[in-house]
């Protein structure tokens, strides 16, 4: 399957080994991925900020960038959700709407289309608290969420079961907001950086040794609040977990 | 006038830990009550779409609604005057109260009153105004304003309250016992509402079929208002209007599991005629209304019920408390009404979220509320009035990120130069993220060089013959576009 993928601009900058991990997790499924050098971002960080039209040349690169592809993969709920519905600034040509909606989130990706349950490379034996960004939870409907009732389902962990000796602990309010919300984090840094802190403490009174989230942004978040005080907690991205990562082969330099 | 300071405000709060914990914990555990109510009932949903569906066909048909309900209330005996505004609304009230020579009058809840800053008109023009909800008494006499729709004092401790108490009437100002301060100012307020010529209340629903309206409380304090002055006037906001008897059974369903995780309020009285010897008027308001149905993203929001299950979900108004909103409605619901009524002084409420989409899963009339906050902040942008440094630093981004060429030499520059700084230069007061965060470390190198590195790689091994190697050469690719 010929896909591309979309490396956001954070991830690119900060994050170079999610981006590596979810590159080589895609081709050990079969997948023919390509990486479009020009791409940058997709938008969101000037449209959540209501400056629709300052994202209109970001949100035109993206399409010239992907055009030419049927599926484009992301390691980034949000940055998705952005492409899926909001990706609005534009004219919204034949290449624009088959961009929007070819765009799939990782974790929809392999649990949806490539239907993946099983990770036999990997093996994680760690307590893992689960984070589900809120626009993996509500936008692109990753797991039930604690507000409506539904059977409870939840796509990560079932990707995440698939991995060998990992066990999950349960925070009191799994489906809260972390408090990053974009530039939210900057201009609101206040009660951006209480939520963070009260999401890493909830993690870590139900035995945490890791978080691990499908949203490095609201990792980035929260591994900054955990560094300020001083917790014992590590972060990954769960194209990490999934990709066989491990921690005593990454001692320096990774998250 | 300036735009509220919502950071400034949520800093001041969050300063008592104690206080912000309290919030936090107390609205959340009516979160938890709500969803257990709402997990009771598999109809929920269903009762929130056909509870939606009530108020948008009522919204669309206002006018038709709004003459039956006055129709109606005038063949009950009942006065009904129209308020274009708060001034009208306040006037006529006023004018009411002149009439009848009243010197005092008695009031339950109604943010329809607050918003319209009855209370100081009156006042003013001296007649006193006694609030008999509880939350309401203790945050008039405090002279602040609700920070909640529902619990009004909710923000404050009881210590808080005591001190309150004190200063006002005279209590013991180290006796913190909820009991012991409840039954003190009912002592205090009890001969009051004996004296008072009028009372007054909101109204939660107008019934157009009956012209009833509907009164929610849980302290009785609407019943007595309403009953034991002689003249009852009741304040309505446009948008309360509903058909039918039968349609105000979904809403009271909804109203008090949503709000307080209880099947129902204490009381839900209805009042629909002025009793022997006595006078009813009801003053229904527009005060923007109006204005606001005729927006096509924004008229959802006059479906509220005023449950306030959306500010007990919203994780920044746990953290920020509902006075850092400086507006009469707070939390996510506050961010999409109050810039209607002005959009300057509102500018930053529509920021105050992170758009995580809980209060719209919790509304029980599916008001799309994280969506409308969305798209306010596009309409606050296009009118001027983000702070210059943000305008300044989107257009730059913008910019930036259109441009592969500007955009990759800003990645390498960062993680070049990043590392090597002194703290002090990166951790500073320009740097709200550093406040009370760490900053990412830089990588070596960022994934596109990285990628870059690994396709030379696999290109020097890849033999020419098998075509493989020019799937990406990257010094063609990496050409930008522009």
């Amino acid at each position: 399957m010929k896909i591309a993928l979309f490396i956001p601009c954070f991830i690119d900058a900060y994050f170079p080994e999610v981006g590596i991990a979810t590159l080589e997790l895609l081709e050990r499924l079969g997948c023919d991925v390509d990486y479009p050098l020009t791409q940058t971002c997709c938008g969101q960080p000037m449209a959540n900020s209501g400056c629709q039209s300052d994202a209109a040349g970001c949100e035109a690169l993206f399409v010239r960038n992907f055009s030419d592809y049927d599926h484009i993969v992301a390691p980034s709920a949000s940055c998705v959700h952005h492409v899926r519905e909001h990706m609005d600034a534009i004219d919204q040509n034949y290449n624009v709407r088959h961009v929007r909606e070819s765009t799939y989130e990782l974790v929809d990706f392999l649990h949806d289309i490539l239907q993946v349950r099983d990770f036999p490379w990997a093996e994680f034996p760690y307590k893992v608290g689960l984070h589900n960004s809120c626009t993996a939870l509500r936008a692109l409907g990753h797991a039930a969420v604690s507000e409506i009732d539904t059977p409870p389902f939840s796509k990560p962990m079932t990707l995440l079961r698939g991995v060998k000796d990992i066990e999950f602990v349960h925070p009191q309010r799994p489906d809260e907001c972390c408090g990053f919300g974009g530039t939210f984090s900057v201009t609101e840094a206040p009660v951006s950086a209480k939520m963070g802190y009260d999401k890493v403490n909830d993690h870590l009174s139900a035995g945490a040794d890791f978080i691990v989230s499908a949203d490095m942004s609201c990792l980035m978040h929260q591994k900054g609040c955990a560094q300020r005080m001083g917790a014992n907690i590590q972060f990954l991205h769960i194209a990490q977990v999934l990709n066989g990562y491990s921690p005593a082969s990454h001692k320096a330099g990774s998250l | 006038m300036k735009a509220i300071d919502h950071v400034k405000g949520s800093r001041e709060f969050l300063a008592s830990v104690s206080h912000q914990e309290f919030l936090d914990q107390r609205l959340w555990s009516l979160r938890q009550l709500r969803d257990a109510q709402m997990k009771a009932h598999p109809e929920w949903q269903q009762l929130r779409t056909l509870a939606s569906e009530i108020k948008e066909h009522t919204l669309s048909h206002l006018d038709h609604y709004l003459e039956m309900f006055e129709r109606n209330a005038l063949a009950n005996g009942v006065k009904v005057h129209w308020a274009k505004d708060a001034q009208a609304h306040n006037r006529i009230v006023h004018e009411i109260l002149a009439d009848h020579q009243v010197k005092t009058l008695v009031k339950s809840k109604s943010m329809l009153t607050e918003e319209c800053e009855m209370r100081p008109y009156l006042n003013e023009r001296g007649i006193e105004v006694i609030e008999t909800d509880l939350g309401e008494r203790i945050q008039q006499l405090d002279n602040e304003m609700p920070s909640h729709i529902v619990v009004p004092a909710v923000h404050k401790l009881s210590a808080d309250v005591a001190k309150v108490f004190a200063r006002t009437l005279g209590t013991d100002p180290d006796n913190a016992d909820p009991h012991y301060l409840a039954e003190q100012q009912r002592q205090k307020t009890r001969p009051k509402i004996l004296q008072a010529e009028a009372g007054m209340t909101g109204c939660n629903f107008a019934v157009a079929e009956t012209g009833t309206v509907t009164v929610c409380t849980n302290e009785g304090n609407a019943d007595l208002s309403a009953n034991i002055p002689a003249l009852h006037i009741v304040s309505i906001g446009i948008e309360k209007i509903i058909p039918s008897m039968t349609d105000l059974a979904v809403f009271i369903r909804l109203l008090s599991r949503s709000a307080l995780g209880s099947p129902i309020t204490q009381y839900t009285s209805h009042f629909r005629a002025p009793r022997r010897g006595g006078e009813m008027h009801y003053v229904l308001v527009d005060n923007g209304r109006s204005a606001r149905l005729a927006m096509e993203d924004f008229w959802y929001s006059l479906k509220c019920i005023r449950c306030s299950a959306c500010m007990n979900t919203c994780p920044v108004y746990r953290r920020s408390g509902g006075i850092s909103y400086g507006a009469v409605y707070s939390g996510p619901i506050g961010a999409i009404i109050n810039p209607t009524m002005d959009l300057k002084k509102y500018s930053t409420l529509p920021f105050a979220s992170t758009l995580n989409g809980s209060c719209t899963q919790v509304c029980p009339v599916r008001i799309n509320i994280h969506e409308q906050i969305y798209k306010w902040r596009a309409i606050v942008a296009s009118n001027n009035e983000l702070p210059f440094a943000k305008k300044s630093a989107m257009k730059a981004a913008g910019k930036i990120l259109a441009s592969p060429v500007l955009y990759r030499a800003l990645v390498d520059t960062a993680n070049a130069v990043m590392p090597k700084l002194p703290r002090i230069l990166v951790y500073n007061s320009f740097n709200a993220w550093g406040e009370a965060r760490e900053i990412p470390a830089s990588p070596r190198q960022s994934f596109h060089h990285w990628y870059q590195e690994r396709q030379r790689r696999l290109a020097g091994k890849t033999s020419p013959a098998d075509g493989a190697a020019d799937t990406s050469t990257p010094a063609a690719k990496d050409k930008p576009d522009e």
